[in-house]
């Protein structure tokens, strides 16, 4: 449909506006790196719009003008910035003499409807620039650590080594320290011992919970559940506090009375904690999961002579599969990535990763933070694939459609 | 059925899972560069002696709060913790900390001299055993100072011959006694104007020459990084974090001892452990302190020993292999002008000029 919209050239008094006003915003960031933002908005929307001039009224060859472009941005990036400054210098000239002929020759409106007024056409375009610093504000806090995680240096900073892409400035070394160095591999294994055994015991409580508060003949169900879903909703740090004085009663009695070592006590209290914290995440996507069952499956079970245990692990556990486990995928980041209550619960012996991490950050601000967070997302990032995996395969065996 | 299987295997679990943790000890400090050195001095000599696993906490910068809850709460965790020497004065006040008697749980120094005489003043409170002397002092720069590398203390205060930022630690405590010296106090005098309000006023007005240029730190490590990025032309921070930025980092940063103030870190035993545990922590306290082991804590780390005796021990760095003595910031070269924390003092005054620093931060 919109590929039928006519498009017409543009006249200069808006091109070339729009076109100084992209330039002066990269000028902006080239000039405040190198001393004067202001002065950077000036030239660079100068050089820009005279590159669009020269474009429209003296070269009137789009091929040509693309290299020109290039070959302009390439060498101003490497005057700034060296080699990693030529590269983005080159997408910066591809970009400004494509955004130059979008302008001038009305590309833009090329696959809108044709009765769209200006600012319904500026509307749409302004959208998609703000949804996108939006997703650019969100990601780039995360992927900045990445690069600096490979620094050669202990410090978190860009080194003019790294700037200049030199592999002298790049190392592995902080990878290596994660996986050698005792304190760090300690509290790996303690997130890996607490973390599955905390996440096995909020699946199992929390599909048990769902399935009994979607029963319509339990009294008073709405004020259990919110009572089930609250430690999701307190701050953690009143509930942390709370669960500190609760688990210390509950620790000295079975180490006074039971006379169970202060280790392993120490882990059954850091593993409740979390397991509470998880149960929440286990109720609301089994809940969910739950509304989609079919509740004369059961019944018809009953009727096949299947009592009730076999009825669930028969019949409704694998229909509801997928949002255990993606409850429970929930459920183990939660207690993976837990900082606050461990700090409190736990003693030094149950030092998990985010512990660890917090630690380290405060008190020496190594790059082995950085590498062990660029693991962490790495991890999280496959988690959640498998999470949305799943979802669209429980959606597929509903027949509704992926969405 | 399957019930019944669930019990068991929970209840082999639980009779089984003990066997599988040894003896162990939690042993709180700083992390970072500081823990390591413990590690290798202490720890690691002591784990081989008697088979103790010990546990790091880096949970010293909390360890007042921290041990308040845990007494609250009957759960104390920690056995033997590291704290500075004004922490281990409140919680030795507070009951919270076992007092300690040299003479029957340190080790005599090897000639014979007994352990109150060898830690000397510096057993500053009853229940702490002294470890380290550190000071926090300024590095600078290099390469942002110019021709004129700062040599004296008031160079913090000179915006004008070293333009850029400085860092500052996030309490009134070094900087009002440096704002004073700067402003035209004599040394002496220093802490009987800091007393007044109109003197504690005067430190305010002078750090307020640079309150602009000022980046506030509260962890030790912020000042090296901000060195090490060139965000800052000069900072204060403790003298064996520049050592590793300078030495071990290869940073272009240098010392200014210039009115360093000295400060003690060391050892107390939590109050209220159990008769087994506490023996265990008398005995590490024991093996840690002695004469030796202090001096081998230097191989790593630049500060200096507690004990008088364990001076002339201290050797080469364990990596670099550069002779320590001169990194010390007791070596006589370092320390022509100092301080020493002012522990009455600070006792005294230290709410007070908290609130107005504070106030005067928010300003």
């Amino acid at each position: 449909m919109a590929a039928l919209t006519p498009i017409s050239r543009k006249p200069m008094s808006l091109v070339l506006p729009t076109v100084a006003a992209s330039g002066g915003l990269l000028g902006l960031f080239v000039g405040t790196a190198n001393g004067s933002g202001f002065l950077g908005i000036i030239i660079g929307a100068a050089i820009v719009t005279a590159l669009a001039a020269l474009y429209i009224f003296a070269l009137k060859n789009e091929q040509m003008a693309k290299w020109i472009s290039l070959a302009v941005f390439l060498v101003l990036g490497f005057i700034f910035g060296g080699l990693p400054g030529a590269i983005l210098g080159v997408i910066a000239g591809w970009f400004f003499h494509w955004f130059t002929y979008w302008m001038y020759e009305g590309r833009y409106r090329q696959h809108l409807l044709p009765y769209l007024t200006p600012g319904q056409v500026l509307w749409h375009y302004g959208f998609r620039v703000i949804c996108g610093a939006i997703f650019v504000f969100l990601i780039t806090p995360i992927l900045v650590v990445m690069p600096l995680s490979f620094n050669a240096q202990d410090f978190f900073t860009f080194t003019p080594e790294m700037l200049r892409l030199d592999p002298a400035g790049y190392s592995l070394k902080h990878y290596e320290d994660f996986f050698t160095n005792n304190e760090w591999q300690r509290s790996f294994k303690n997130s890996l011992i607490i973390a599955p055994i905390a996440t096995i015991i909020s699946v199992s409580l929390g599909t048990l919970a769902a399935i009994g508060l979607s029963q319509s003949h339990v009294p008073g169900r709405r004020a259990i559940m919110a009572i089930m879903i609250s430690p999701m909703i307190v701050p953690l740090i009143i509930s942390a506090t709370g669960m500190f004085f609760f688990y210390s009663d509950i620790g000295n009695w079975l180490e006074g009375t039971l006379g169970l070592p202060k280790t392993f006590v120490g882990y059954v209290k850091v593993i409740l904690a979390h397991a509470v914290l998880g149960i929440p995440f286990v109720i609301i996507t089994v809940t969910a999961t739950l509304v989609g069952f079919d509740r004369s499956l059961t019944r018809a079970a009953a009727n096949m002579g299947a009592d009730p245990v076999t009825t669930f692990f028969r019949v409704q556990m694998p229909l509801i599969l997928p949002g255990v486990i993606s409850g429970g995928l929930f459920a183990f980041i939660t207690s993976f990535d837990e900082v606050v209550v461990v700090l409190f619960v736990g003693s030094a012996s149950q030092k998990t990763l985010p512990w660890q991490m917090f630690t380290g950050l405060r008190e020496q601000i190594s790059p082995t933070i950085l590498a062990v967070a660029t693991i962490l997302v790495v991890i999280s990032i496959a988690l959640l694939t498998t999470v949305e995996l799943l979802r669209r395969r429980s959606e597929r065996l509903r027949g509704m459609s992926p969405g | 059925m399957k019930f019944t299987k669930l019990t068991a295997l929970a209840v082999t679990t639980a009779l089984v899972a003990p066997a599988a943790f040894a003896q162990e000890m939690t042993i709180v400090s700083w992390g970072g560069a500081y823990s390591k050195s413990q590690k290798n001095a202490y720890h690691d000599p002591y784990s081989e002696k008697t088979g103790v696993t010990i546990i790091n906490d880096d949970s010293s910068a909390e360890a007042v709060a921290k041990l308040r809850a845990m007494n609250e709460a009957g759960n104390v965790t920690w056995d033997v913790v590291d704290v500075v020497a004004a922490d281990a004065i409140r919680l030795c006040d507070e009951g919270l900390a076992m007092e300690i008697d040299p003479d029957t749980m340190l080790a005599p120094a090897p000639d014979g001299t007994s352990a109150a005489d060898d830690f000397g003043d510096l057993l500053v409170s009853d229940c702490f055993i002294p470890q380290i002397v550190y000071s926090t002092t300024f590095g600078y720069r290099t390469d942002l100072v110019g021709d004129t590398p700062p040599t004296e203390i008031c160079a913090v205060f000179d915006t004008e011959a070293y333009p850029g930022k400085r860092s500052l630690e996030k309490r009134p405590i070094n900087n009002m006694e440096w704002a004073l010296l700067c402003d035209g106090v004599a040394k002496d005098d220093v802490y009987d104007v800091l007393a007044t309000p109109e003197g504690q006023d005067q430190a305010l007005a002078k750090l307020d020459t640079i309150k602009d240029d000022v980046i506030w730190w509260s962890a030790g490590a912020d000042t090296p990084q901000l060195l090490a990025d060139g965000e800052i032309v000069m900072g204060s921070t403790y003298n064996g974090r520049l050592f590793s930025v300078i030495e071990e980092q290869k940073q272009p940063v240098a010392m200014l001892w210039d009115a360093q103030v000295f400060d003690l870190d060391g050892w107390i035993i939590p109050a209220g452990l159990s008769e087994e545990r506490q023996k265990q922590a008398l005995d590490y306290i024991m093996f840690a302190t002695d004469t030796q082991r202090l001096a081998d804590q230097a191989k790593w780390i630049s500060y200096g020993p507690a004990r008088a005796s364990s001076a002339p021990l201290v050797g080469k760095h364990a990596d670099l292999g550069i002779d320590m003595a001169p990194h010390m910031p007791t070596d006589p070269n370092n320390a022509k002008n100092t301080f020493l924390y002012n522990y009455e003092f600070w006792a005294d005054y230290r709410d007070d000029i908290d609130a107005k620093f504070q106030a005067w931060l928010a300003k």
